[in-house]
């Protein structure tokens, strides 16, 4: 149910993402991101396609450092715990 | 082959107790634990400012070193791991400037979304909503883990300007808390979220752009 909230456009949505993710919107401002979002569809994929987004980064594959510099280091740490 | 990545909560300053002691002991399995647990992230971090691998790889032994000659020196007001990976991130920032790349900070204007896509404020009805809506990604999870949206993916975070790679590396992609972020980066709450923002919304536009091309062949 839409109060007297001044409206939010589609254009002011996209910049608040983050911040209603986060949980950084103050109430009011809350308020009318969800009361926004229940009118408009388009507003709904976008922010789909932005926890997509956040989704696909988190499972990129790990980097790790090669065998050789791992060696490396733990002979630098032989040497450093000898001192 | 694959192991969960380290996330945020469960590295604490308890831990650092043993972990510090038996560094300073000279014990040789805390230390290669913690490479192999903090060493992807480092590796990450440094590969976003320098352009080569080997480079990256000696950044994160220069970062490693100086937290051993430094150890005693840790005043132990952050958790061990946002101390490092904060050396990690002067070490590569640097690198980066004797490599004459330039460290680019953004600049926190312009919208995140083109103007374009939405009505102008004068429109009669719907003032500045969608005039070309996004379109929902017809595409499976798998999908988006195949190598080429990956690639999509990578080359977005490399064409960031590194302050905002910085932050979406560690927060999405690494997956730390933002308390921890800030600490390592040395920036306000706001300015994290201002950063993350940014990035990850260049990473959602490269997904929409490559999608529209893949579904219109």
């Amino acid at each position: 149910m839409v109060t007297d909230l001044p409206e939010l456009p589609c254009r002011e949505l996209v910049e608040l993402v983050t911040d209603y993710l986060e949980d950084r919107l103050s109430p009011i401002d809350r308020a009318r991101f969800e009361a926004h979002l229940t009118e408009c569809e388009a507003c709904r994929t976008y922010l789909e396609q932005f926890r997509e987004t956040i989704r696909v980064l988190g499972r990129l594959p790990e980097e790790s450092l090669s065998p050789e510099a791992r060696e490396a280091l733990l002979t630098a740490f032989r040497g450093w715990s000898r001192l | 082959m694959h192991s969960s990545k380290p996330s945020g909560p469960t590295h604490s300053h308890g831990d650092d107790d043993a972990l510090i002691r038996g560094l300073q002991k000279g014990d040789e399995r805390a230390f290669s634990e913690v490479v192999e647990n903090w060493s992807g992230m480092m590796l990450r971090l440094a590969l976003s400012h320098v352009e080569s691998r080997a480079v990256a790889e000696e950044v994160v032994q220069d970062a490693w070193l100086t937290v051993l000659r430094s150890l005693d020196r840790f005043e132990r007001r952050s958790s061990l791991r946002t101390w490092v990976l904060g050396i990690v991130v002067n070490c590569a920032r640097s690198r980066a400037r004797t490599e004459r790349r330039i460290v680019t900070t953004s600049s926190e204007s312009g919208p995140v979304v083109d103007p374009v896509r939405f009505l102008p404020a004068n429109h009669p009805r719907w003032p500045h909503h969608w005039a070309a809506e996004p379109t929902e990604w017809r595409t499976p999870e798998a999908e988006l883990l195949v190598r080429e949206t990956r690639s999509v993916i990578l080359d977005a975070i490399d064409a960031l300007p590194s302050t905002q790679r910085e932050v979406v590396l560690l927060r999405d992609v690494e997956g730390l808390q933002s308390t921890e972020v800030c600490n390592i980066l040395r920036i306000t709450d706001t300015h994290q979220r201002v950063l993350l923002h940014r990035a990850r919304s260049r990473v959602r536009n490269a997904l929409e752009r490559y999608f529209a091309a893949t579904e219109a062949t």
